[in-house]
């Protein structure tokens, strides 16, 4: 299959994602608090699932055909609601209360403050249970619209994931997209170690096909895969689609790239004037 | 209200079923959710009468719920039925997270709650669910007293819009309330009137203690015995009224004395109007696997426990 994005699509996508970057280290920066590592892991999928794939409208948020999406892996918020105030949902400025007293954006996503979001997570391995559930209760009711969800590898270990993954494929949820946020590093992992770190989940693309899933394998940071993959899962029938996405923790600033201390570390004023400095080099 | 403890025993749970049933012919929105116990808890009604509207989840309760809350936001209402023990405990944080905190229509029914789960021993028992549930905010809690009620509670709890728990019995039990009597959210029902003491019940122990009642009556102490089906949120205009017509008040609950009916009421009385007050419940021990007569016997339950907790209770009021 071959991606049908255009070429100002693909740079429409990559400027988009670019500035979400910037607009994260930014607000973590302002707010003293929050995560980096995984938010620049997850951005480029992101910015696709609202910028190209999903059927959704900034102005009418709670429409009944809209397309779902969950983020389970809650902790990368800020990654989202940059997105969506990019995409019109909030203005971009009310990214600086993010984590401030009475604001619509929660360190987890809230879907009681902010319309827009699909699902309350925070707390590992439910937000892909719900996803289940809403992608069930659309084929309850003869819906069509679809669920995307978005998990964490380190995520993935927990059991629930897996309560989930079984009943999905028992009911057949072909209106389900999950995808594996794969950038193989969580909070501090199985050794304190840095040398001997290991992938906080192996073989997750045997894991979730022993489950009945269909999988499909991307770069998650190639706007072209991303949308090739999301068109494959729209052909599958019968079975419930994982996208694992091969991503970068921290992707997009040299000095986060890779670092499993980015998972939620504040950024000085240095490091944030570099990494914006690095993301508009990147950006051009 | 009747003052006399009526013979005719009727199962909550076969109520249930068959209730769910109804609602689920009847509204589009109505699911069952199983864990793979419709068979105990009387889920099977709906799978056998309306198999469409019932959905298993397998033996594994944390995805169950989040499922539940899912389904909740596209609009359906689910029922979801599991052991108390399970629900309470194995979920909590899902329940929480998902259910709770962003208040979503979703119904959970905590069968086999309580002490008396069929020889299943301390593993399956319940005697902290209402503890749990109670501490969460945007819960209601409710403990229906016979099969009636709990009827009625359904009805209401399919009507409110937002979370419901329902803690249920496993065993038949007598239908004490009347062909007149309507389940009030958030209000305390007076089962029988009396001036010495005031026993406030919820649930199951609502039948034993009216029959403690009695028993105290025949010894010439008057009682009065207040139904608490409502445990959140709490008629606490009710308990002050009892705390100051009788002076002294003791609750009874199948339940642990820590955070439970007990807990909540002695909660308004230390605020409110302090007046002696004595728990009936099951004290900060484990239990284990037993008949029903010997489990309420040993661990307090039984109606000789209420009528020993009573006079007890009259004592601390005289002193």
């Amino acid at each position: 299959m071959n991606s049908s994005l255009s070429k100002e699509k693909i740079m429409l996508l990559k400027e988009k994602a670019s500035e979400a970057r910037k607009l994260i280290i930014e607000t973590v920066h302002h707010a003293g608090a929050g995560h980096i590592g995984g938010p620049m892991s997850a951005i480029d999928i992101l910015t696709n699932l609202y910028f190209h794939e999903m059927n959704i409208d900034p102005d009418d948020p709670r429409s009944e055909e809209r397309d779902r999406f969950v983020l389970s892996k809650g902790h990368s918020a800020i990654g989202l609601y940059a997105v969506l105030a990019l995409r019109g949902y909030l203005p971009v400025e009310e990214l600086q209360t993010f984590d401030s007293l009475n604001s619509r954006l929660q360190a987890h996503p809230d879907m009681n403050t902010l319309p827009g979001l699909d699902m309350s997570t925070g707390s590992l391995g439910q937000g892909i249970s719900a996803a289940v559930g809403i992608a069930l209760g659309a084929k309850l009711q003869g819906k069509g619209y679809r669920t995307y969800c978005m998990i964490g590898d380190g995520e993935s270990q927990e059991g629930q994931v897996w309560e989930a993954a079984d009943i999905a494929s028992k009911y057949e949820l072909d209106n389900l997209v999950g995808i594996l946020d794969f950038n193989k590093l969580q909070q501090f992992g199985w050794s304190g170690e840095e040398k001997s770190r290991k992938s906080p989940i192996h073989d997750p693309k045997d894991r979730w096909e022993s489950f009945g899933w269909h999988v499909i394998e991307i770069d998650g940071h190639n706007q072209e895969e991303i949308e090739i993959a999301f068109n494959e899962a729209r052909e599958v029938k019968t079975k419930p689609i994982m996208i694992i996405a091969n991503t970068v923790k921290g992707k997009g600033v040299s000095f986060m790239e890779n670092q499993y201390l980015w998972h939620s570390r504040i950024p000085t004023d240095d490091e944030l004037n570099q990494a914006k400095k690095e993301l508009e080099m990147g950006a051009l | 209200m009747k003052s006399v403890v009526p013979q005719k025993n009727v199962s909550m749970r076969d109520v249930f079923g068959d209730t769910l049933l109804k609602f689920s012919l009847e509204s589009s929105r109505v699911y069952a959710i199983d864990g793979d116990l419709a068979n105990s808890t009387k889920l099977d009604t709906v799978a056998n009468g309306n198999p469409k509207k019932f959905l298993q989840m397998g033996i594994a309760e944390q995805n169950m719920m989040s499922v539940a809350a899912g389904l909740a936001t596209t609009g359906l209402q689910p029922w979801a039925c599991t052991f108390a023990a399970f629900l309470s405990k194995r979920a909590i944080d899902q329940i929480q997270v998902q259910i709770a905190q962003p208040k979503l229509d979703v119904k959970m029914i905590g069968a086999y709650s309580g002490l008396l789960t069929g020889v299943t021993g301390k593993t399956h028992q319940s005697l902290e669910d209402i503890a749990i549930f109670r501490s969460l905010a945007n819960m209601v809690v409710l403990a229906p007293a016979d099969a009636i009620e709990m009827k009625q509670m359904m009805e209401f709890a399919h009507k409110y819009e937002g979370p419901v728990y329902i803690r249920i019995a496993r065993d038949p039990y007598p239908v004490i309330v009347d062909c007149k009597y309507q389940f009030e959210f958030g209000k305390a029902a007076t089962l029988k009137d009396g001036k010495d003491v005031t026993i406030i019940s919820t649930g199951t122990q609502t039948s034993r203690s009216l029959v403690a009642a009695e028993q105290l009556e025949a010894e010439g102490i008057s009682v009065a015995v207040v139904h608490m089906p409502t445990i959140k949120p709490l008629d606490t205009d009710a308990i002050i009224k009892a705390a100051e017509c009788t002076g002294v008040i003791v609750t009874a609950e199948e339940h642990s004395i820590y955070g439970g009916l007990g807990s909540a009421v002695a909660e308004v009385l230390v605020e409110e109007c302090p007046v002696p007050m004595l728990r009936v419940g099951v004290k900060d021990v484990n239990s284990e696997s037993a008949n029903n007569d010997d489990l309420l016997e040993k661990y307090g339950l039984s109606e000789g426990h209420i009528v020993k907790a009573v006079k007890k209770a009259l004592k601390k009021k005289q002193n």
